[in-house]
């Protein structure tokens, strides 16, 4: 194949070979393999069951897989499968170069802390002190995601489920990760707040050269976020490709029944 | 600069019987630099689809599509979207836009997004929405409220804004007053000018005849048809 001669070519961030992950005699996810370059943002879609989140949680270490690998490019060492690291190196893989954001803020957040404590927490975990510096970062995060800074000593009990989920997005990228697991992240909010989080994230994305994996059932998600798409049933992958050539022309039965079941506004 | 060689195209419906629809067999074209080819051809001959797989948006089954020397039959992901960035641009006639994103804003990424200064960007969009007659007091509002002309409009102004080296163009002068209709036209002849491979289609007979070099009649690649 031809290569475009302006592109530079980077390794691939994170490489997923034969991912697998199985619940006694039900299959989680099967056989997943795909690699994600830098600054891409890849979609994964499917319906309930379908196994997407299984495997959102297994390549960001929140379960263990079976089988498989996931090497991830290191800022230290390079490529590393983060399935052989220790506990401890995986627990500072999750609080500097990997964020999460979960569906529920409630399961991101520390809901008995400040808002501007939730955020230079995470700093503090890799090590800033001065109380200043975290105050004014805090400040700026809080800014960035259009929370006004005099909310900023109230706990996120008190903030609406958009701000809240405003909030876990600032305290996961304020030690500027390099790539962040998103599980359903606009679910649960009203469509107007969405919209709002969507062109944020999108800007946020964009800005910040970040990768990230968005599980998510929403295909107008997708389309705003994602440049790619892998679309998942029964545990497996059925269909890949660009956003919106998967989505405008679907070559699988089962994206097609997807694409088509969603109402026309 | 395009170069289509063989291309097929069909549908299968999985969902209804399997049913398969041919659409194009042995389509085949070149477009040189500087060059505008009109797709010509009756409704469903399938003009549209064959823009739709010179922008990546629908698979072919068989055949290639060379674009400034990239392939784009079974590209990456990425390849296709630096592609689109950086070479090949699309008028469409709808408008698709992040809500709340300002119209300025709209039409000024395309150049921002190729690393161009937010000023020279924001100069070009200025004078590109001036041009198109969009008022300046909607510049600010995102161009989801906007009617259906002005967000046509809109979207000219996007797609014009950078000056791709091959430029995809579905019936950019439908439904145009007269006045921006002759912008757009203007547009499209600065483009050629500055070097650009155009594929447009124009239901718009003069149009077509002002800034189309050649047609390609899609109608001679239907399956069935004994060429």
């Amino acid at each position: 194949m031809t290569k475009n001669q302006n592109i530079p070519e980077r390794p691939p961030l994170l490489e997923v070979h034969d991912l697998t992950k199985n619940y006694g005699a039900r299959t989680g996810c099967a056989d997943v393999s795909f690699n994600l370059f830098p600054g891409e943002v890849m979609g994964i879609v499917g319906e309930s069951g379908s196994g997407k989140s299984t495997l959102l949680n297994c390549l960001a270490g929140q379960l263990e897989a079976d089988s498989g690998a996931v090497m991830f490019d290191t800022r230290a060492d390079g490529p590393r499968d983060t399935r052989l690291m220790s506990e401890a190196e995986r627990r500072m893989l999750g609080r500097t170069d990997w964020a999460f954001v979960h569906q529920n803020p409630r399961d991101g957040l520390r809901m008995r802390i400040s808002a501007g404590g939730n955020v230079g927490e995470r700093l503090m975990a890799v090590g800033a002190r001065h109380y200043g510096d975290i105050r004014s970062a805090a400040e700026d995060w809080l800014t960035r995601v259009e929370i006004a800074t005099d909310r900023m000593d109230d706990r996120p009990a008190a903030f609406s489920g958009g701000m809240q989920q405003r909030l876990q997005i600032a305290r996961n990228l304020v030690t500027g990760p390099r790539l962040v697991f998103m599980d359903e992240p606009t679910g649960g909010l009203d469509v107007s707040v969405q919209a709002r989080l969507l062109d944020l994230l999108r800007g946020l994305v964009r800005r910040m050269g970040l990768s990230a994996i968005i599980v998510t059932h929403d295909l107008a998600v997708v389309r705003l976020l994602a440049d790619r798409l892998m679309v998942m049933k029964d545990g497996r992958v059925v269909e890949t490709g660009l956003t919106d050539q998967v989505l405008d022309d679907p070559q699988h039965a089962y994206t097609q029944l997807l694409v088509a079941s969603v109402l026309q506004v | 600069m395009i170069e289509v060689e063989g291309l097929g195209k069909n549908f299968t419906l999985h969902n209804q019987g399997g049913a398969v629809i041919p659409v194009l067999e042995d389509a085949h074209f070149t477009v040189a630099p500087g060059e505008c080819v009109a797709l010509t051809g009756a409704s469903g001959a399938g003009k549209s689809t064959v823009m739709r797989i010179l922008y990546g948006n629908y698979l072919a089954q068989a055949g290639r599509v060379t674009i400034g020397g990239v392939d784009l039959t079974g590209a990456e992901p990425r390849t296709i979207l630096t592609l689109r960035r950086q070479t090949l641009g699309y008028v469409s006639q709808f408008l698709r836009v992040v809500p709340r994103v300002p119209t300025l804003q709209v039409v000024a990424e395309p150049c921002l997004a190729t690393g161009q200064s937010e000023e020279a960007a924001v100069t070009r969009a200025r004078d590109l929405l001036s041009r198109l007659n969009i008022p300046e007091t909607l510049w600010s509002l995102s161009p989801t409220t906007f009617s259906g002309g002005e967000q046509q409009r809109v979207n000219i102004a996007r797609g014009f804004a950078y000056t791709y080296p091959a430029l995809l163009l579905d019936e950019p002068t439908a439904s145009l007053d007269p006045v921006n209709r002759e912008v757009v036209l203007s547009l499209i002849e600065e483009a050629k000018a500055n070097g650009a491979a155009i594929v447009g289609i124009f239901h718009d007979v003069e149009a077509r005849a002002r800034v189309a070099d050649r047609e390609v009649d899609i109608g001679r690649f239907t399956p069935g048809r004994a060429a």
